[in-house]
């Protein structure tokens, strides 16, 4: 007899929890190893999750829409199926064993009333458990309740509050497993699922106003670049840079490039690989705070913000400091692919020591980004455009762009970010436009 | 009405008290000619008489236990050490003899022990002491702890009037800092009750003694900034607590933070978090936090005082977190 719990993964490093999207299979289902057992959605990511066992899906503890910390578990396989079936058939008597000897057989004999179970691993407070019981109020109707204390935990007033609710007839989104939201692609940023919740209404009254509960991307993305700021003294530096050879260098080879590789050649692995020499030359760039520690990494990999439907997500070349101009190229198409499908993994978005935002997609000149934790600088790169530029003392059409370099000034000062962000430009300006694929 | 400081309402207290009855006097270390280290008995000597106003030798053993012999007697003595930090030298008279006589013999020892307690005045490890966890513990003795004029007064006259040993916690930083309005008339301030100097729902704060002013600046500024509500209770007496009123509060919040100048382990923090736990769980939306003075001695430096021991800073620091919860 082998029961096998099914465990939240763990996402990437910074990730603590994650929201059980869909379950792809019921109690009772068989499941072979590997294959996709749920869609879980995490603060930077969402994600199909393989199963990890062949066997029978004996129990679901938590449900759709729930929000549990990284290794809680969700559920159990058992891949005993002999065991599984007699399970079933005595789970509606109570054990004959010991409980100690037989946990397959109590854990399926407590699947009914699992709702009433605590399965998130949030905590409750003396208090809230109180006002909860004294209210009627399920395990599973308070484990919907947001939380807005530390580690959303409920406080008294949130509970106050969901009663107050509660008794006027409203009834939180949240606490509703069937209204799951849509997360199908479209052009359309989702930013959240529409709701409706009277006390909001009442000040914001339909059609004029849209109320929308924020997505986990979105709740996440705020979360962190609220931290982010917290955390970072933010010093911007803005340098401008002369982009002609390059996109001289990319029209020339552009036909050439696609023919060999099969996608098409973007201005990233140029960019790419002058921070890459930048770092190499500024090491300190390429580190992270703890404390008072200064964690200097001698390994560069590099995250390139991308917008995508369900928000921002954050790829990451890893091992940049390895690979040459191809290699770039290559690593930058394949992430953009599999975000754009959604089929990365967690591996592709966490470990990052430095990060490029090229905003200039969108015909942004200037910006200042927020530096992704626990980075301690990101470069954001503004639109190429022509423009009117000095050269050798005469005036030429040049195609120019703003970088910005964002950095942490708890470690890094004016003087190094300049230097750093000076040899990028001058990495850039200088490009071997000899190079042919 | 009169507005006096706080060792003016001390002072008044003892004054209107032996003028009252004649079995109130005091002794202590120079409390006579020279009018007490601090002034407190300036003039009571050429008032009423060195029978009544009476310079001891340098002993504070001899000092509690002359004065508990005079209440077995029928005597109301009013003992003051010159620095609280001094009353170890007669720990035996007190936790011993005073404590016990009554349970031992049915006698009463009405006797009042005045402790010139705490820092904040750059007196170094010697002359900044917290004694009341010290006799905390021990069953027979009162504790009372005033921080504004009027308590000071009016906790005087019930120490006198009561017919146990009381210590009575008076502190030094706030002697002359603290003004406050004092009825001329007589008046107690009743032992055992607390006082609520500000309302709130969101925490209950309990403090005693030198902390009361800095948790009310904390939780007026915390108010305006945050608009989180502390319930700010001076407990005025730790031996009998105020029960009832600090499980009121706890019901009220659900969430508690206990300051006191006291060093934190085994200081009556720790008891009132015990009580909360024992009888007001299910009311606890947060962990009873306590704020107190490090666990060392107090340091003479000015910066490392400040760094050890309470003030409003720390404390809108901790309710801050407590709000977070």
């Amino acid at each position: 007899m082998a029961n096998v719990e099914i465990v939240m993964p763990q996402m990437g490093e910074s990730i603590t929890e994650g929201t059980i999207l869909k379950w792809h299979k019921k109690v009772g289902d068989q499941v072979k190893k590997d294959e996709v057992l749920l869609e879980i959605s995490t603060d930077k990511v969402d994600s199909e999750i393989p199963s990890p066992a062949s066997g029978l899906l004996v129990q679901i503890t938590v449900e759709e829409q729930k929000t549990v910390p990284v290794r809680a578990v969700i559920g159990y396989i058992e891949t005993d199926l002999s065991a599984a079936a007699g399970a079933e058939q005595t789970s509606a008597a109570p054990a004959s064993a010991t409980v100690t000897e037989a946990p397959a057989v109590t854990r399926v004999a407590t699947a009914a009333p699992a709702s009433e179970k605590r399965v998130s691993g949030r905590f409750y407070s003396p208090l809230v458990m109180s006002i909860a019981q004294a209210e009627g109020i399920s395990m599973t109707e308070l484990e919907a309740v947001t939380g807005t204390g530390a580690n959303e935990r409920v406080t008294k007033k949130d509970i106050l509050a969901y009663l107050e609710a509660r008794k006027a007839g409203a009834s939180r989104p949240v606490a509703e497993p069937s209204t799951t939201p849509t997360r199908t692609s479209t052009s359309t940023l989702n930013i959240g699922t529409p709701v409706e919740i009277p006390e909001l209404r009442k000040k914001y009254p339909a059609p004029a106003h849209e109320v929308l509960q924020m997505s986990n991307v979105l709740q996440k993305m705020a979360q962190h670049m609220v931290n982010s700021v917290r955390t970072s003294p933010h010093v911007a530096a803005v340098h401008e840079v002369d982009m002609t050879a390059i996109v001289r260098h990319r029209l020339e080879h552009a036909a050439q490039f696609e023919k060999n590789e099969g996608f098409k050649l973007t201005f990233t692995p140029y960019i790419v690989e002058a921070v890459v020499k930048a770092i190499k030359k500024y090491p300190l760039i390429n580190s992270s705070v703890e404390g008072d520690m200064i964690i200097r990494k001698t390994y560069i990999n590099l995250g390139l913000a991308v917008a995508s439907e369900n928000g921002l997500i954050v790829p990451v070349i890893k091992h940049a400091e390895e690979k040459g101009f191809v290699g770039f190229a290559r690593a930058v198409n394949d992430l953009a692919v599999r975000t754009r499908n959604r089929k990365f993994s967690p591996e592709d978005i966490q470990g990052g020591t430095f990060t490029i935002s090229n905003y200039g997609v969108f015909g942004t000149l200037i910006g200042t980004p927020i530096i992704s934790q626990p980075q301690v600088a990101i470069l954001g790169t503004g639109a190429i455009t022509k423009r009117v530029a000095v050269l050798n003392d005469a005036i030429a059409i040049r195609s120019m762009a703003f970088f910005t370099l964002s950095f942490d000034h708890r470690i890094l000062d004016g003087a190094l970010g300049g230097m750093f962000l000076d040899t990028v430009v001058k990495n850039l300006e200088n490009f071997d436009t000899n190079m042919k694929f | 009405m009169a507005t006096m400081t706080y060792i003016e309402a001390i002072s008044r207290g003892m004054w209107e008290e032996m003028d009252r009855d004649a079995s109130v006097f005091v002794l202590g270390e120079d409390v006579g000619a020279y009018g007490g280290a601090f002034k407190a008995t300036k003039g009571f000597l050429q008032h009423f008489g060195e029978e009544r106003v009476i310079d001891t030798p340098l002993s504070e053993a001899a000092i509690l236990g002359a004065a508990a012999g005079a209440a077995l007697v029928g005597m109301r003595p009013i003992a003051e050490m010159q620095f609280a930090d001094f009353v170890t030298c007669g720990f035996n008279q007190l936790v011993s003899n005073a404590a016990k006589i009554h349970y031992r013999w049915r006698l009463p020892v009405p006797l009042v022990v005045r402790l010139p307690s705490g820092g904040y005045i750059h007196g170094g490890p010697y002359h900044s002491v917290s004694p009341e966890a010290w006799f905390f513990h021990v069953p027979g003795l009162k504790i009372v702890a005033p921080s504004t004029p009027y308590d000071a007064k009016g906790l005087m006259k019930a120490a006198i009037r009561d017919n146990n040993p009381v210590l009575y916690l008076e502190f030094k930083y706030l002697y002359r800092r603290v003004k406050g309005e004092v009825p001329e008339s007589d008046y107690v301030v009743e032992i055992g009750k607390g006082a609520v100097r500000r309302e709130g729902t969101d925490i209950a704060l309990f403090s005693y003694g030198s902390t009361v002013q800095f948790a009310l600046n904390a939780a007026n500024q915390l108010a305006v900034e945050e608009g989180v509500e502390a319930k700010v209770v001076d407990l005025r007496s730790l031996q009998p607590l105020d029960t009832s009123l600090i499980l009121e509060s706890v019901a009220e919040t659900g969430k508690v933070l206990i300051v006191h100048e006291d060093n934190l382990t085994g200081g009556v923090g720790g008891e009132i978090t015990a009580l909360i736990a024992d009888q007001a769980f299910e009311f606890l939306d947060a962990p009873v936090r306590r704020l107190a003075a490090l666990d060392v001695p107090v340091p003479f430096a000015p910066p490392l005082e400040e760094y050890v021991l309470p003030d409003q800073t720390k404390i809108i620091g901790a309710l801050r977190e407590l709000s977070r919860f």
